[in-house]
């Protein structure tokens, strides 16, 4: 049944409408910000995320389909001459790697007697999986990708991802049919560098979108100057050693401060290359040693090899 | 009193008369809003992109004030929260406050063809993001570029179209002569 109604006539006062909105927004206001206190403290939704993700995924690979499949027509109908184009400067840059790929075999089975003298590990254990970006995290205060694989590839939290050209993150969310990427430029995001020239160790901090990452913490005087490329060291265990990471921009020694002032670039580009590669759990070093059990015997421990190395 | 004539971007002028609405089409519109909200953009896109659910539910708060209020786009916000793997809690109370606003000024919005309505929703909006950006820097996140601030222009910008899309379904059908 429709009825024809009048757009702006309210409902005769003497109707029950309830708290007045004033009320209402008071309390769903202090509401919402307990639920985001408790997010930030507890960190007690993830478990609904996983489901939330699972029944998203569908829904949004069907709205991104008609994107998709203009994209497959435009490509179907890229000029032959694009291809032509691309497939001249593909050989041009074979023959320039040429060199370099030709004498990689000899290199390797000399770093493998090298290493096997020096008793070390190979350097990526685990296995590698390739997986594509989905999409770009909508939340504008972090900096985030999706990526198309999950736990259906064994990808865990904690993973290192690269892509051609260096680090790019670390996988923070695994959700059955995808992955969180956090970006290396995602405000407070660590990762310890080694410096290449000097081997100076330091950490790499994200500051967030549109701001240079910067090296903090270091004193004046360290041995850092523009365009030094800085690699992991791998020393948190999280990242392999010797990915390349960043490339430092400036350096401000300013003698008034404690620390030098020390800006970086990131090497790879997580807006550009749409295929990175997740490395396995066992790319990184081994486990840390077991902690002692009780707090007291860490202290006792701890108290113990101070007195040894002094 | 006179009131603006209704052009092609006239709203329904506060006499004419407009079906009531079904509530499964509010619903609807709510489903695609999200949709749209969640779908999976980067680059360009992703920075022009209004927030379409919080578009829909000014509407609805503006037009059906019974049916949509307050507590109704809190809900909405914290399934937003949930989809969007934000901090809980965040799209929850800027959709409340954007309910508040619009509940508060819908007299006096309704009162305005569309294009005049546009800037007055996107005081709305901006405010609305405003109060994100406060909360979350509040909570210890960077600033974000300032192209945060562009999809709530974009969203005023849509408005009218948006409004008129929404409006189609109750306009009264008129009988050939009319006009």
């Amino acid at each position: 049944m429709r009825t024809i109604r009048h757009v702006s006539a309210d409902p005769p006062p003497f109707f029950h409408r309830g708290p007045s909105p004033l009320t209402r927004l008071a309390f769903f206001g202090l509401l919402s910000i307990a639920l985001m206190f408790a997010d930030t403290r507890y960190r007690y939704l993830e478990g609904i995320r996983q489901v939330a993700a699972v029944v998203l995924y569908p829904l949004q690979r069907a709205v991104q389909m008609p994107g998709e499949a203009l994209g497959w027509v435009a490509a179907y109908f890229g000029s032959k001459r694009t291809l032509a184009d691309d497939n001249a400067a593909l050989k041009q840059e074979l023959v320039v790697i040429a060199p370099s790929v030709q004498g990689f075999a000899s290199l390797r089975d000399e770093n493998a007697k090298l290493r096997a003298l020096l008793e070390m590990r190979t350097r990526y254990r685990g296995g590698a999986t390739a997986v594509e970006v989905l999409y770009t995290g909508r939340d504008p205060f972090t900096q985030k990708i999706f990526v198309n694989r999950g736990t259906d590839a064994g990808i865990k939290a904690g993973e290192a991802v690269i892509d051609e050209l260096g680090v790019v993150g670390q996988v923070t969310r695994v959700f059955p049919m995808m992955a969180e990427v956090t970006l290396v430029t995602d405000k407070d995001h660590a990762v310890p560098v080694r410096v290449e020239r000097s081997g100076v160790r330091s950490v790499f901090f994200g500051a967030g979108a549109g701001r240079p990452p910067e090296l903090r913490f270091m004193a004046p005087s360290a041995d850092i100057q523009p365009r030094d490329k800085l690699y992991t060291s791998g020393i948190d265990g999280t990242y392999p050693p010797g990915l390349a990471v960043a490339q430092v921009e400036t350096v401000e020694r300013d003698t008034g401060q404690v620390f030098a002032r020390i800006t970086a670039r990131p090497l790879a580009g997580a807006d550009r290359s749409s295929y990175l590669l997740v490395l396995g759990e066992g790319a990184a070093q081994m486990s840390r040693p077991e902690e002692p059990v009780d707090a007291n015997a860490e202290k006792k421990t701890g108290r113990g090899k101070g007195r040894r190395g002094g | 009193m006179n009131y603006p004539r209704a052009t092609t971007f006239g709203s329904a002028r506060p006499e004419e008369i407009l079906r009531s609405v079904n509530p499964w089409f509010i619903l609807l519109t709510f489903f695609l809003g999200f949709l749209g909200n969640v779908a999976p953009a980067a680059g360009l896109t992703l920075m022009l992109r209004p927030d379409f659910l919080a578009l829909v539910i000014l509407y609805w708060c503006i037009q059906e004030p019974r049916y949509v209020g307050v507590g109704v786009a809190w809900m909405l916000g914290l399934v937003m929260d949930v989809g969007d793997a934000t901090l809980f809690g965040q799209h929850a109370l800027a959709y409340a406050v954007l309910a508040y606003g619009a509940e508060y000024f819908r007299r006096r919005v309704q009162r305005f063809p569309l294009w005049q309505q546009a800037p007055q929703v996107g005081v709305l909006l901006l405010v609305c993001a405003a109060l994100v950006l406060l909360v979350r820097v509040v909570g210890g996140a960077p600033l974000p570029r300032w192209t945060y601030m562009v999809s709530p222009i974009v969203g005023a910008l849509l408005w009218p179209l948006l409004s008129m899309l929404l409006q189609w379904p109750q306009r009264p059908t008129r009988s050939p002569g009319e006009r």
